[in-house]
């Protein structure tokens, strides 16, 4: 079925033409007034327009964080925990407008929004609900006379910046687990995904304490920075590319705070041999596993968008994994049978088109895709990318650097130990899978490739209890 | 400071250039922040491949960041270990439409700077600029 664009006729959501602030538990306009066109993926069109924010509105944030965190704080976790598992509940109870509105304002496949995106966010509370109850601390003997005990309490009022990819989702990562643990959040959404959390605020709105959650939308040079470098903040959390993380943890320095950062990289899938041995599920999962590099079109920090394959299964693998990519559904993402949405941007769609001429300046061989789609009608303006195959070798950039796209650069090796050297040339790269007839293979390769977070299959499904770990430079830990 | 390498026939090539557009969207960018600015290169994730635009001072340097030289005095510094895994490019400042990702400042018309490799030079690639 095709949804009707968000504030259209028949459409279940509504569109305001302006959105302020979310603070103290209320819309509230920026003080200067200035308003920014949210253009959605979908049409490349604007459908409204989000607070231009400036410092003094991340300061009437904090204002209210501080107002609420003491009685947040000294909530009782089943209290805390209440709360968190009635904004699952308001969530679930909405799930079908608050999937389509994160469809629009990011680009992404309602068909994801409605099967991943929202059902995880509701999980997700409801993780951190169970997980405030069975928070304990320690007590341990210093003498005869004396214990000493340990609590663990809030912080405060938090910080948390998140990325575009996953709007929602990113915000539940970040909000649940802050939230549960006692602490006040001013968060500030990416620039280009600024509405969906807004829609998620007015359904979530009336069951969190009024300051317990504050958002304030505006361009990261000034409200990223305001928020980051605010000494009313005790801990400052953020998901994104590595340059912005390594200026948050050093804001962070200054002012003698923690921070957590989840960053960016690349990450390769290995496929041996012994995956063709049969023509069964295994083989059908490793295929899919291939194809899970456009995976919400490619704009994932985990994306596998590197595929070595060995070389005696090259010809037939690869052709089986062409074709179910030529399958690959393209639409508009507000219908339920379209596999692979809108890129969420023109810069991204910017990037990808470079790397495209990239691959082909390198002598990379196109197997499929490397264009813009051609959606026409409405979609004509959207941003749209056909899933692209380049094959080449692990020297070339588009091997090295993470494309945030739906591009894959396939290359052959030889032997296990080729495997090995081959993988961990990139900078950065945040998981890795391998993909190979179950038992022996798949434990002797414990200690390579340099990405760590392995897994037997593909790392595309996270959940509450799975930590995505990086290689040094993208340094990051569960999100919290 | 790494401002020149040899390439394969051993001629020497800069390591940084910039278009006149990119030139002149760095005098507004300068006058609109009252100084210099800096650049500082991404690697990937979301940003692609963007050089980050500051103040100049803003992002602490270190001895994992390469100088590869300046634009009109705004100095351009790369991960060593980015620099490293790209191959030593030639790396051309140039501007596109669109806000800027992450904490860089952008154009003073809604636009943000790139990063342009020899590659994307190519005489037909739409990604093109006359180098300045």
């Amino acid at each position: 079925m095709l949804y009707p664009a968000p504030g259209t006729e028949g459409s279940k959501v509504g569109v305001n033409p302006t959105y302020g602030n979310f603070i103290g538990g209320k819309f509230v306009d920026p003080v200067k007034g200035e308003f920014a066109d949210n253009p959605t993926p979908v049409t490349g069109k604007p459908f409204t327009q989000h607070a231009q924010s400036s410092e003094e509105d991340v300061e009437l944030a904090l204002d209210a964080a501080y107002k609420a965190a003491p009685a947040w704080g000294e909530a009782s976790l089943a209290q805390r925990a209440a709360v968190l598992n009635k904004i699952a509940d308001a969530v679930e109870a909405n799930l079908e407008e608050i999937a389509i509105a994160e469809c629009y304002d990011n680009g992404k496949a309602v068909r994801e929004t409605l099967n991943a995106d929202i059902p995880l966010l509701v999980d997700h509370f409801r993780y951190f609900a169970g997980a405030a109850r069975t928070e304990e601390g320690t007590i341990s003997e210093i003498d005869n006379d004396m214990v000493a005990y340990h609590f663990r309490e809030p912080l405060g009022v938090v910080g948390q910046i998140i990325p575009f990819n996953f709007p929602l989702l990113m915000a539940a990562w970040k909000l649940a687990p802050a939230l549960a643990a006692g602490n006040a959040v001013v968060l500030k959404p990416a620039s280009p995904t600024p509405w969906s959390i807004m829609k998620l605020m007015e359904v979530i709105g009336d069951v969190v304490p009024p300051g317990v959650i504050n958002v304030v939308t505006g361009p990261g040079a000034q409200i990223g920075k305001a928020l980051a470098t605010n000494k009313r903040i005790a801990k400052i959390a953020f998901t994104g590319e590595t340059v912005t993380g390594r200026l948050i943890m050093q804001y962070a320095a200054q002012n003698i705070i923690p921070s957590t950062t989840e960053l960016g990289g690349k990450s390769p899938n290995i496929f041996f041999a012994d995956i063709m041995d049969a023509d069964d599920d295994y083989l059908d999962k490793a295929i899919e596993g291939l194809v899970l590099y456009a995976f919400n079109q490619g704009e994932v920090c985990t994306c596998p968008s590197r595929a070595l394959i060995h070389e005696s299964i090259y010809d037939e693998f690869m052709a089986r994994c062409l074709d179910r990519i030529a399958k690959i559904k393209q639409g508009s993402p507000l219908d339920t049978d379209t596999m692979m949405g809108a890129q969420v941007s023109t810069n991204q769609m910017d990037k990808i088109t470079g790397y495209c001429d990239i691959a082909a300046s390198e002598g990379a061989e196109c197997l499929i895709g490397g264009q813009k789609a051609a959606l026409g009608g409405d979609l004509a303006d959207g941003y749209y990318f056909n899933p692209t195959v380049y094959k080449g070798h692990n020297k070339m950039r588009i091997f090295q650097e993470e494309i945030f796209g739906p591009v894959l650069a396939v290359t052959t090796f030889k032997d296990d130990a080729e495997a090995s050297p081959t993988t961990p040339c990139t900078a950065w790269g945040p998981a890795s899978g391998r993909a190979t007839a179950p038992a022996p293979t798949a434990w002797d390769a414990r200690s390579r490739p340099d990405a760590s977070g392995r897994t037997a299959t593909t790392p595309t499904r996270p959940r509450p209890r799975s930590a995505a770990t990086r290689s040094p430079a993208s340094a990051a830990r569960i999100t919290a | 400071m790494d401002p020149i390498v040899l390439d394969a026939a051993g001629a020497e090539r800069p390591r940084l250039q910039a278009t006149p557009e990119a030139r002149a969207a760095l005098a507004a960018v300068r006058a609109r922040e009252g100084g210099q600015v800096m650049f500082v290169q991404s690697g990937g994730c979301c940003a692609g491949s963007t050089p980050m635009c500051f103040t100049d001072g803003e992002f602490l340097t270190g001895p994992g960041d390469v100088l590869l030289g300046d634009v009109d005095g705004a100095p351009f510094y790369i991960d060593s270990s980015l620099d490293q895994a790209w191959g030593r490019p030639t790396i051309v400042l140039d501007v596109r439409p669109g806000r800027p990702e992450g904490f860089s400042l952008g154009t003073v018309d809604g636009g943000h700077f790139v990063s342009l490799t020899d590659a994307c030079l190519v005489e037909g690639a739409p990604t093109k600029g006359t180098v300045g």
